[in-house]
């Protein structure tokens, strides 16, 4: 009798969880840069099923750790926007700093780290209190952003000082920087940490660092026929969590590349939308989404048959995207 | 940043004087600039006076040129800091009838290897054969002149603004994509409208248009009154699909459009203008620069000011690749083919050794609207398709320089 009821009971919770993953599919959030809106496209039906209108110039986007809330660099409005996915409305805004571009969320979920493009500083927020932690002065153009998921390093990437800058979360202070090729705008910690790669929009390259020396270990190079080595311009990188692969977002050239993440050969180009920028992973990581600016649509790719199996058309300038399980 | 008003008196002072000073600021004094890591850009500027009959309703502001060479040495500065390198301006201006020469020596004597001139083509071609710039990096910053480039190149001038025949090649490509390949070319009666024109036709017949009409604008009226009566008649051609027009000072050139016979679109050096740089220019970032700018300036960016940000960059980015202060390594470094560097129009630049040349994309543009960014598509070049633009190496007339394959 006991036992008879506590496999009813485990059946329906089984069967309740599947359901609900199903229903809940996957959400996919796509800033739309020029129209100051967010895309809303449901993960199962591939269609957008809103479009909400949120700050100026919105660009990077990224979920808070429990996966209620989006917060949105609305550049233009020199804030981040806290998006509370529920209610669709932005809750509050956080003191970002001017000009926010790109930032990164601590693994504890508590410190927003952001670059502030037009000042040369990074801003360290407390999410808690909405209080800017700390600033710090970085080179110019400060984009790319990332922690470490040991949480001790918050890495800058800046445009025009192409270097990587390392700052201590804990002392609170740039203490290495990492000459990389020109113009590097995004960087990725491997999920053990022990890397950080970085692209080089305008060295046409992807700098692997090795995060204990802080020193260039792999540059990786990219070679499409058909396509002139100066319009292979790496932008969004995003690297599995298996540690198989890293997917690089190649700009004008069109192609997303397929970097084996423990030999650094290219596998292979995947071809999508026009001037493809930033990617996100499922949290399954069985799919990747592209946000592609000129030609304003999202490619979804397969992961397992690495195949681009829909577009979907978003707004004018699709910049950041972000994928709540 | 110093500022040094240009005094007269230097003009007196003695050669031996100035050869010590010389030998103090070259290559003895390197090993001390690169301890301490400063890096000294000298800037030289001379800005012709505009000729009566203009009627310029966009004054120039006063630190057309200067404001982008001070912001790149910030640019500079925000880099160096993390690479214990830092970077001087020493500015000077000389008068359009000024002694050129002397502010040179002066900016010499001061120890700046780098001396960006931002000067018409006459007074770079004359301080590059200077004695005492053969030790020197001069980046000519401004000015077009494709004989810079050719019968007068230097192996001590590198060319930051792109030549005339780059900027027709520019437009050209363009006219050619949209098939508007017949031509009506109007000529101003200034020397370097001349220039202009000539690099219009060699354009036309490197991408397969035709000049099908000529004429030269020669009216001494005051073409602000007179125009709507004038250009009817002077622009009565057989049949063309855009009126090129040469005219770099812009005495007539803005009166063209919605004036001729024909409804046929204007370009050249007014309506559709090949150029570096334009305020409505915002993509690989160019919205970045423009905003940096425009909060230090307190206006936009012109061409003028963006050329002489990349030559100021150009040292900086340099130094930062190099990991060097020492002159003679960085000038070394320049002209190599490991030299790129980012300038916010898509494609990075670097230097063709055979002319000195900056290789560049180049912007058309409207007045308030950015039209295309060229190279455009389909003009092949077997090593970059910047090098569709200008004159490429087999057909370089540069003889002082070296002609590695970059």
């Amino acid at each position: 009798m006991t036992a008879a009821r506590f496999t009813g009971i485990s059946l329906a919770a089984l069967i309740a969880a599947t359901l609900a993953s199903a229903a809940s599919a996957q959400t996919i959030y796509v800033s739309n840069e020029k129209d100051n809106t967010l895309s809303v496209i449901d993960g199962k039906t591939m269609a957008v099923t809103d479009t909400i209108k949120v700050g100026k110039r919105p660009r990077g986007i990224t979920l808070s750790r429990d996966g209620t809330q989006l917060f949105i660099c609305a550049s233009d409005d020199h804030t981040v926007q806290v998006f509370d996915l529920a209610s669709k409305t932005v809750v509050h805004n956080l003191p970002s700093g001017e000009d926010p571009e790109q930032f990164a969320l601590s693994p504890d979920g508590k410190s927003l780290i952001i670059a502030n493009e037009d000042s040369n500083i990074v801003t360290v927020v407390d999410v808690p209190t909405r209080k800017v932690a700390f600033q710090v002065d970085v080179g110019v153009e400060p984009e790319g952003m990332d922690v470490s998921p040991d949480g001790r390093w918050g890495v800058n990437t800046s445009e025009t000082t192409s270097m990587v800058h390392w700052i201590d979360m804990e002392k609170r202070a740039v203490v290495d920087n990492t000459l990389v090729g020109p113009r590097p705008r995004y960087a990725q910690f491997t999920k053990d940490g022990s890397q950080l790669w970085v692209s080089s929009e305008i060295g046409g390259t992807v700098s692997v660092i090795d995060t204990a020396t802080r020193q260039v270990k792999k540059v990786v190079d990219f070679h499409i026929k058909g396509v002139a080595k100066d319009r292979i311009q790496p932008v969004g990188v995003k690297l599995t969590g298996d540690g198989r692969y890293a997917f690089v977002a190649l700009g004008p050239a069109n192609h997303v590349a397929v970097v084996d993440a423990k030999t650094f050969e290219v596998k292979d180009y995947l071809l999508v939308g026009r001037r493809v920028w930033h990617l996100a992973l499922t949290p399954d990581q069985k799919m990747l989404y592209t946000t592609n600016g000129v030609s304003g649509d999202v490619s979804v790719i397969d992961v397992d048959s690495l195949k681009v199996t829909k577009t979907v058309k978003v707004g004018r300038y699709p910049w950041g995207v972000a994928v709540k399980g | 940043m110093t500022k040094l008003r240009l005094p007269r008196l230097l003009n007196s002072v003695s050669l031996a004087a100035l050869g010590a000073l010389l030998l103090a600021g070259a290559p003895g004094a390197g090993t001390a600039a690169d301890a301490v890591g400063e890096i000294r850009i000298g800037f030289l500027s001379q800005t012709p006076e505009p000729p009566p009959s203009v009627a310029n309703p966009d004054e120039p502001a006063a630190d057309d040129g200067l404001a982008g060479a001070t912001l790149a040495i910030a640019d500079n500065n925000t880099t160096g800091k993390f690479l214990k390198q830092s970077f001087v301006l020493d500015s000077v201006e000389v008068a359009p009838d000024g002694d050129a020469a002397a502010a040179l020596r002066e900016l010499a004597g001061r120890g700046d290897r780098f001396v960006i001139v931002d000067a018409p083509g006459s007074t770079v071609e004359a301080l590059s054969k200077l004695p005492e710039a053969r030790n020197l990096l001069l980046l000519n910053a401004t000015a077009p002149d494709d004989a810079l480039r050719s019968s007068a190149c230097a192996a001590n001038l590198v060319h930051v603004a792109p030549s005339r025949a780059m900027l027709t090649d520019a437009l050209g490509q363009y006219l050619v994509k949209k098939r508007w390949p017949r031509w009506f070319l109007v000529t101003g009666r200034r020397p370097e409208d001349k220039l202009y024109a000539d690099a219009v036709r060699r354009t036309a017949k490197r991408f397969g248009a035709q000049i099908v009409a000529e004429k030269e604008w020669t009216a001494e009226s005051d073409v602000n009154r007179t125009a709507e009566s004038e250009i009817p008649v002077f622009t009565q051609a057989k049949a063309y699909d855009v009126l090129v027009v040469a005219d770099e000072v812009g005495e007539f050139g803005d009166y063209l459009s919605y004036r001729t016979t024909d409804p046929r679109p204007v370009a050249g050096t007014q309506g559709l203008v090949p150029t570096v740089w334009h305020r409505t220019h915002e993509q690989w970032g160019a919205a970045q620069l423009q905003s940096r700018f425009k909060a230090a300036a307190k206006r936009p960016m012109t061409a003028r000011d963006h050329n002489d940000w990349t030559a100021v960059r150009v040292v900086g980015e340099a130094a930062a690749r190099a990991r060097t202060a020492d002159p003679d390594r960085l000038i070394a470094f320049i002209q190599s083919p490991d030299f790129t560097m980012s300038a916010f129009r898509g494609a990075p630049l670097s230097l063709r050794p055979w002319d000195g040349q900056l290789r560049q994309p180049v912007l058309l543009a409207a007045d308030r609207s950015l039209v295309s960014v060229s190279p455009q598509e389909g003009f092949l070049h077997p090593r970059t398709e910047l090098d569709s633009l200008g004159y490429d190496q087999p057909e370089t007339l540069c003889k002082t320089r070296g002609k590695t394959t970059p």
